[in-house]
């Protein structure tokens, strides 16, 4: 008897930072996989971008039956409008029933205006697809990751994020995907929005939603300098990634790019170390994923100490010197 | 200029969340409902640029039970001029929100919508660009500054992004949502509360707009997210490190 849902036909949409593939769209292929194994399925994987040919490579050897690329000058930087022309006509030239991505501040900007244009309903922070008779069952969570909702989505196209927590590493095949290329046609691109600059990333440490370790500071760092020498020197002994809470970034000790919370970096690395971080619920929404947490923090009741495996109440500006020094012995 | 801000009812953000015993919702008893922060930036955002550029009509819309006045007598009291309710009693998706919202839209033709990047309820962070889409305009999501110079045919906008800060042009008419570093929006006065009762909040239904709001979605059923324990105190340094790579094994 053949699955119901073996027609399924799943487009991840890829993402990259300028030629970088982002891990988290792995998560995204793991998700696609898992979902084709189970109804015998298929996916395709879309690429846009200028000069992607080493995302297209990097994205070869998942099983996906075609590797679909869009390269063209018009997409060098990822304007809404434009990315979700050429997603929404992907979509209906590839008879996609599914289209999925990490969830990321590009998929939350691109996918809900594809979604619209197809006339498609949208499940944001997926952390589980099941089949269910002739159709399938989501689960997503909400309220701040304190909520994990089971869901259906109605309609012949289904649009996600997924969590990349919820997903790990996709299974390598023998044989590599077929590319093909994507025509855009640059005279139908809107230009309602216009792309000025981009604030370059400061740092050369691994991004938080992609590290093994990520350390963490809060508000007892008093100024960048401080922040950089305990939170980014324990970070370098490491080989972590830094991270913040939104209280360093508002008072500008600390970038944008490397909050943590609910409106920030969903992060779930192996290790997570909160360094004077009280723990307010934007900021566990961010992290509580993660498979170890330390909290070292002056204040004994802090909330963060309710969710940390180990926990040491001490002022950081003492024990984080100690602890760089000591990691360099065994 | 006028601009429209859609403001949603949501349970106020320190309210501690629990699901009821059903499994069908969330328990409701006792629960503070507020403007949606995010919302509430968008609104205080409308009014700072009604500050700058003078002649600005900032026009409230919420979309929900006939509870949602209280929220859009706070936007008033807050400063909005005017407040829309679009009546509708069942749960919404994004989808369906953008469709009533483009249809609010067609009937204002305001030159911009401000509002939240995501409620804080179901934090899906979708409708804003599928209004934009549905409109056909352009979108600028996550703002953390805006600037618009009087006369102006485009808004230029500052987003936050994984990837760091990014600037970008959009023309007007144009959906742009707004993101916490935007501003703090102001406390409510009781001068503003007195004034709001006054200003005029028109009822519709989906119906009037002639809207097909149906959900995509479907909530079959709600849990708590499985919550950690706490773990052990470590009273040094050498423990800490002890732990960290004989028990844990993570360094």
């Amino acid at each position: 008897m053949t699955n119901p849902l073996s027609s399924t036909k799943i487009l991840i949409v890829a993402e990259h930072d300028r030629g970088h593939l982002k891990l988290a769209t792995l998560a995204a292929v793991c998700c696609a996989q898992q979902v084709c194994q189970a109804t015998g399925g298929a996916f395709e994987i879309l690429v846009l971008g200028e000069q992607v040919a080493d995302v297209v490579s990097s994205l070869a050897p998942y099983g996906a039956a075609v590797v679909l690329k869009a390269d063209h000058s018009s997409l060098l930087n990822p304007v809404a409008d434009q990315y979700a022309q050429v997603i929404s006509k992907v979509v209906k030239d590839r008879g996609a029933t599914m289209v999925a991505a990490a969830a990321s501040t590009f998929s939350k900007d691109v996918l809900p205006r594809a979604a619209a244009l197809v006339d498609a309903g949208m499940l944001g922070d997926v952390v589980s697809v099941t089949p269910d008779g002739d159709d399938f069952t989501f689960e997503r969570v909400m309220f701040a990751g304190n909520v994990i909702a089971t869901v259906k989505l109605d309609g012949p196209l289904k649009v996600l994020t997924v969590r990349s927590s919820a997903f790990s590493v996709p299974t390598k095949v023998d044989a590599a995907s077929p590319v093909i290329d994507v025509s855009v046609d640059s005279s139908s691109q809107s230009g309602l929005t216009t792309f000025v600059s981009r604030e370059e990333k400061p740092s050369g440490r691994p991004d938080a939603t992609e590290a093994r370790i990520v350390v963490s500071g809060g508000r007892a760092l008093k100024n960048s300098e401080d922040f950089e020498r305990l939170v980014g020197g324990l970070a370098d002994k490491l080989g972590a990634a830094v991270g913040s809470s939104r209280a360093l970034v508002d008072s500008g000790i600390t970038s944008n790019t490397l909050q943590i919370g609910q409106t920030g970096k969903v992060v779930a690395p192996d290790l997570y170390i909160g360094l004077g971080i009280s723990g307010a619920i934007q900021h566990l929404a961010g992290m509580k994923d993660s498979k170890v947490i330390v909290a070292v923090n002056q204040d004994s009741d802090a909330p963060i100490f309710e969710i940390a495996d180990y926990g040491l109440v001490a002022d950081v500006y003492q024990v984080v010197p100690e602890l760089i020094g000591k990691l360099g012995q065994k | 200029m006028k601009i429209l801000v859609p403001l949603k009812r949501v349970p106020d953000y320190d309210t501690k969340i629990r699901v009821n015993a059903a499994g069908s919702g969330i328990e409701t008893d006792g629960v503070k409902y507020s403007i949606n922060p995010f919302d509430a930036i968008a609104l205080e955002e409308a009014i700072r640029l009604r500050e700058g550029l003078g002649d600005v009509e900032i026009v409230a819309v919420s979309i929900g039970t006939e509870e949602c006045q209280e929220q859009l007598r706070a936007g008033m009291a807050m400063g909005a001029d005017r407040a829309l309710l679009v009546r509708h009693d069942a749960s919404l998706d994004s989808l369906a929100v953008a469709k009533i919202l483009a249809a609010v839209y067609r009937r204002e033709q305001p030159n911009l919508v401000l509002m939240g990047k995501q409620a804080i309820d179901d934090d899906a962070n979708q409708a804003g660009q599928m209004l934009a889409a549905l409109l056909g305009i352009g979108q600028a999501t996550f703002i953390s500054k805006l600037e618009l110079p009087k006369d102006a045919k485009q808004v230029v906008c500052c987003r936050e992004t994984d990837a760091g800060l990014e600037t970008v042009s959009v023309q007007l008419p144009a959906v742009i949502t707004a993101d916490l570093r935007l501003n703090e929006p102001r406390y409510v006065t009781a001068l503003g509360i007195m004034k709001a009762k006054k200003k005029p909040l028109e009822e519709m239904t989906t119906a009037d707009l002639g809207v097909d709001a149906t959900s995509r979605t479907r909530v079959l059923s709600l849990r708590m997210a499985p919550q950690r324990k706490a773990g052990v105190r470590v009273k040094s340094v050498d423990e800490l490190l002890q732990k960290l790579r004989e028990e844990a094994r993570v360094i």
